[in-house]
C-alpha cells in the first residue's frame, strides 16, 4: 500500500542520549531506531555516543559494543559478522546494507541506523521478514529433475557453473528486496528483487529441469512485472550483485519462449 | 470472494497469501506490447514533431492540405493509435502501482481506457475526414 507518512503511532520521537564515556577523545555519535512493542510507545531514535578507540571499524563492531557496554536493551540480529549470513541487515546512513562489512569511517555525520525499510518492526532493528521467506519458498528453491538420479554428482560444465555467478553469492540479506519502491508498494504480490534473483538462479541451474514450470509461476503482472527497473536494488546490495540484470533476464526468457 | 491479502485479519499461512490465486501467466504480453509501442514511437514522434515544426506558422488551409495527403494521413493515423495504446499501457501500470482499492482501480482504469479510446477514436475519424473529403 502506498503511504508517504508514516503512521501517527508509527512516528519515531527523540530519545535517549547517553553520553561519550570521561576521557574518551575519539567519538563518533550513532542514532539508531528503537521500538519496544511491551510499550504502547511510538518509537525512538536514541543517541549514543562511542569511543573509537575502543571499538572495531565495523558498524556491527559499534553496535555489539552498545549492546554489550552500554545498553543491553538494543535488540538487533547478527551471526556470522563477516558478510556471509546475511542477519544484521539495516538501513545505515540512508542505504540498506549489512552492518558487519559497512566501515564507520565511510559515513560522514552521525551514523543514523533504523531497521529495513516498510517491513513490520518486531523490536529495534528486527523486522518481520516473514512475508519474503514465504515468497522465497513459493518459487522453491531447489533442484527439480525428472532425470533419474545418477550414482555420482550431477555434472555441469565450466560454462553452465558460470551461469549461477553472481547469484549464488546472495546472502539473502533482503536489503535489496527492502529498498525496492515497488516492493513497498505492492510487497503482497511482488516477489520482489531477492527473490527474483533466486527464481532466475533456479531457471539458469543447467541441472535444473522445471525452467518452463518456474517461468510460468512468475510470468504475472504482479509478481514480476511491477520491476519497473528503478535500479535500487542493484545499487543497494552488500555483496555487489546485480538482482535488476537477473530480473531483465528473466523477461527476456519471457519473450523468447513466445 | 476470496480475501487474499488486505482486508481482513487471517490466519491463512503466509505461503499460502504469497501464493494467493496463482500466476496469471499473461504479464509478459502486456509488457512487451508496451516496449514495442515505444519502439515504433520513436520514429513516428520525430516525424509528427520535424512535421509540426516545417509547418510552424502555416495557415488553416497549408494544414489541411498536408494532413489530407496520403502518406501524412497514414502516418498521423498510426501515430495516433500507437500513442494512445502506448499511453493507455503505461497509465494502467501506474494505477496498479498505486491504487489498492480494488472499486477505485478498476473505475480509473476503465477511464483510461475508455478516454483512450475515445481520444483516439475521434482523432482518427479527424485524420479520415480530412483525408477522405480531400
Amino acid at each position: 500500500m502506498v503511504e508517504f507518512m508514516l503512521p501517527k503511532n508509527s512516528r519515531p520521537k527523540k530519545g535517549k542520549t547517553w553520553p561519550a564515556p570521561a576521557g574518551a577523545g575519539n567519538t563518533r555519535t550513532f542514532k539508531i531506531y528503537r521500538y519496544d512493542p511491551d510499550l504502547s510507545e511510538n518509537p525512538r531514535i536514541d543517541t549514543y555516543v562511542v569511543d573509537m578507540d575502543t571499538c572495531g571499524p565495523m558498524v556491527l563492531d559499534a553496535l555489539v559494543k552498545i549492546k554489550n557496554e552500554i545498553d543491553s536493551t538494543l535488540t538487533f540480529r547478527r551471526s556470522c559478522r563477516e558478510g556471509v549470513c546475511g542477519s544484521c541487515a539495516f538501513n545505515i546512513d540512508g542505504t540498506n546494507t549489512i552492518a558487519c562489512t559497512k566501515p564507520i569511517a565511510d559515513i560522514r555525520g552521525d551514523v543514523k541506523i533504523y531497521p529495513l525499510p516498510h517491513m513490520p518492526v518486531i523490536k529495534d532493528l528486527v523486522p518481520d521478514l516473514s512475508v519474503p521467506y514465504a515468497q522465497y519458498a513459493s518459487i522453491e528453491p531447489w533442484l527439480k529433475s525428472d532425470t533419474p538420479a545418477p550414482t555420482s554428482e550431477r555434472l555441469q560444465s565450466v560454462d553452465e557453473r558460470a551461469e549461477l555467478d553472481g547469484m549464488w553469492e546472495c546472502i539473502l540479506c533482503f536489503s535489496c528486496q527492502t529498498s525496492c519502491p515497488s516492493y513497498w508498494w505492492n510487497g503482497d504480490r511482488y516477489l520482489g528483487p531477492a527473490i527474483l534473483l533466486q527464481a532466475y538462479r533456479w531457471i539458469a541451474d543447467s541441472r535444473d529441469e522445471a525452467a518452463g514450470e518456474r517461468l510460468d509461476n512468475v510470468d504475472d503482472p504482479f509478481r514480476l512485472y511491477r520491476c519497473h527497473t528503478i535500479m535500487n536494488c542493484t545499487n543497494t546490495c552488500p555483496k555487489g550483485l546485480n538482482p535488476g540484470q537477473a530480473i531483465g533476464e528473466i523477461k527476456s526468457l519471457l519473450i523468447n519462449r513466445r | 470472494m476470496v480475501d487474499m491479502a488486505r482486508n481482513k485479519r487471517q490466519l491463512r499461512s503466509n505461503l499460502s497469501r504469497v501464493r494467493g490465486l496463482g500466476s496469471t501467466r499473461e504479464g509478459v504480453h502486456h509488457w512487451w506490447a508496451q516496449r514495442m509501442s515505444a519502439v515504433a514511437l520513436i520514429p513516428l514522434s520525430m516525424w509528427f514533431v520535424y512535421s509540426l515544426i516545417t509547418l510552424t506558422g502555416a495557415d488553416y488551409q497549408s494544414f489541411h492540405a498536408w494532413a489530407s495527403e496520403f502518406g501524412n494521413s497514414v502516418f498521423l493515423v498510426l501515430f495516433i493509435v500507437t500513442l494512445f495504446h502506448h499511453a493507455q499501457l503505461g497509465v494502467t501500470v501506474v494505477i496498479e502501482d498505486y491504487v489498492h482499492s480494488e472499486a477505485i482501480k478498476m473505475a480509473m482504469v476503465l477511464v483510461v481506457k475508455y478516454g483512450t479510446m475515445l481520444f483516439a477514436a475521434s482523432s482518427v475519424f479527424a485524420v479520415l475526414k480530412i483525408s477522405l473529403a480531400g
